[in-house]
């Protein structure tokens, strides 16, 4: 294994952890907005696909880009902005 | 390392820091939205840092960047409509369906990186598998939450044989795939394949009732899929927000199976609720039901000290909520103590009911979850069911039947219970509710929103 794939590894695994820790402790009342929260966080793919496009040439891989494109832009601005609707309902009270 | 590399590096940590305060904050109703909008603003400087830093490589191919330009704008349109558009109701398939478009992007990742290095071809075949494992599965449990693929058990024959052999094919391309030194890219491809068909294989046979379970699995598959995704493209970003919503989806998977009382691996198995192997106890169907009309059930109600409002599906599919608020308002101006006993899965994502509810305005200390109102139950004096099934059976403390073990609501607790319900038609459990035939039941038979708005206008009429 390489020094950089263990990194990446520890980095993983403390995310994990980190992620268990935090997460354990949110009431049930909030549970859609948090899995809708996290499903919005995993939009970060759109940063991969970005750097994907250094990548790829061709038609091929133009029109695979373009849909890879898609699908995360729509992950990341559909999943923020309906976990900010479903939150907007809980603020209005006490 | 570069003095932009390590601003680079510097501001991607800044944003995974934004991401996991985030869902710190999700950890209370007053500060979840501050926190969703943290994690707004981490996600936002990742993507404008990314930009920049493919501006400065020089490394983009024009015809690169307009797929890409394309791709993201439609792509960020479509998500922007859909997620202004829709109906809390409807809030499960759409999340859902973002969860199958982030499982599908991460899986193009892998698929597309011609310069993956030998380390990265473990994390890159796992990164094909899970993501279009989940793009499919998701794209599948969407649609049964839609209602346009039915939401029963479909099993397809020899279903099970059929997804262990394109588990099979998928582990054996992958592995070969890795092997070898100079392996052909279609090999990688077969993974796709086999996976997205397994994703559909694993998908219909699971229950309605299992949904929760399942959209909570298949989210923590995508975080799992966009981390390898990460591993693949060396990019850190990835991997830690990966692994956070990984640990979201595992946690809430547990949550959901716990509250089902059922092992996760059986819910994958699917074909839960068929009904084929259902076993009633003797007498109970025979057993006569109390039927009660809304006007007599109002009156019931207006003059009780305590009310507990049990909201479940019925209630979720009917879109009653709003009219189920303005029952408890109206009881409560009359001096009712009226609360909501919320069971974990009802509605059909985890806390889909909480978020049904405060749409409609319900004061958010009403909502109690199952531990805080079991102990209310005994000093209750109606218990007004709407729309709810198995998460009531007492049938569930006791061995030998589909619900046993399963934590309910203990409803049968209180002095007298009111059960909205359209027929005495079984749950998803597939069996007789004993709730049903106890001598302080009565039934109101009629669709939860109609059943309300009776029991709204019988409470104006009679007790005003």
């Amino acid at each position: 294994m390489s020094p950089l794939l263990l990194a990446d590894l520890t980095v993983f695994t403390l995310a994990l952890l980190v992620g268990f820790e935090v997460i354990s402790k949110v009431p049930a009342t909030l549970h859609t907005p948090l899995m809708s929260g996290a499903n919005a966080i995993h939009g970060v793919v759109i940063v991969g696909v970005m750097l994907l496009a250094a990548s790829v040439s061709g038609i091929g891989g133009y029109v695979l880009l373009a849909v890879a494109a898609f699908c995360a832009a729509m992950n990341v601005t559909g999943g923020y902005v309906v976990t900010d609707r479903m939150l907007t309902m809980f603020r209005s009270r006490s | 390392m570069s003095g932009f590399d390590t601003v680079v590096h510097l501001v991607y940590l800044a944003c995974a820091v934004c991401f996991v305060i985030g869902l710190h904050q999700m950890n209370a109703p007053a500060t979840a939205r501050q926190g969703n909008r943290i994690s707004a603003a981490g996600m936002a400087v990742a993507i404008l840092t990314t930009a920049i830093v493919l501006g400065h490589n020089r490394s983009v191919s024009a015809g690169a960047v307009v797929a890409l330009a394309i791709g993201a704008f439609a792509g960020g349109t479509a998500g922007l409509i859909a997620a202004r558009r829709v109906k809390m109701t409807a809030m499960p398939q759409l999340v859902s369906l973002f969860n199958a478009v982030g499982g599908g992007a991460a899986a193009l990742i892998a698929l597309g990186d011609r310069a993956a290095s030998t380390q990265a071809a473990v994390t890159g075949v796992l990164d094909v598998a899970i993501g279009a494992l989940t793009f499919t599965g998701s794209l599948v449990a969407s649609g049964k939450l839609a209602g346009r693929i039915p939401g029963r058990p479909l099993t397809v024959p020899f279903g099970r044989q059929i997804s262990a052999g394109l588990a099979v094919l998928a582990i054996a391309l992958g592995v070969w795939f890795v092997a070898a030194s100079d392996a052909p890219p279609i090999l990688l491809a077969g993974v796709a394949v086999a996976a997205l068909a397994a994703g559909v294989l694993l998908t219909l046979p699971i229950g309605g009732a299992d949904m929760p379970v399942v959209i909570s699995l298949l989210n923590a598959c995508t975080g799992t899929a966009v981390a390898m995704a990460g591993f693949v493209l060396e990019s850190t970003p990835l991997i830690i927000a990966g692994g956070l919503v990984g640990a979201a989806g595992a946690i809430l998977t547990k949550l959901m199976a716990d509250a089902m009382n059922r092992p996760i691996i059986a819910i994958i198995a699917g074909g839960y609720g068929t009904g084929d192997a259902v076993t009633v106890s003797a007498g109970t169907t025979s057993a006569p039901v109390r039927e009660i009309t809304a006007d007599d059930a109002a009156i019931q109600l207006a003059y009780a000290g305590k009310v507990v409002i049990v909201p479940g599906y019925g209630l979720a599919a009917a879109q009653a909520q709003h009219e189920a608020v303005a029952l408890a308002e109206a009881l409560a101006q009359r001096g009712v103590e009226v609360t909501y006993a919320i069971h974990p899965v009802a509605g059909r994502m985890p806390g889909h009911m909480n978020v049904l509810l405060a749409e409609a305005n319900a004061p958010y200390p009403q909502l109690r979850d199952l531990e805080e109102s079991n102990p209310e139950f005994a000093r209750t004096d109606v218990v007004l069911v709407v729309g709810a099934n198995d998460v009531t059976n007492p049938a569930a403390r006791r061995p030998g039947n589909p619900v046993s073990g399963m934590p309910i609501l203990d409803v049968d607790k209180a002095r007298s219970v009111i059960v909205l319900k359209r027929s005495l038609g079984h749950g998803y459990a597939g069996i007789d509710n004993e709730l049903y035939t106890d001598p302080r039941t009565a039934m109101l038979f009629a669709d939860a929103k109609a059943g309300l708005a009776a029991l709204l206008s019988g409470l104006h009429a009679y007790a005003s």
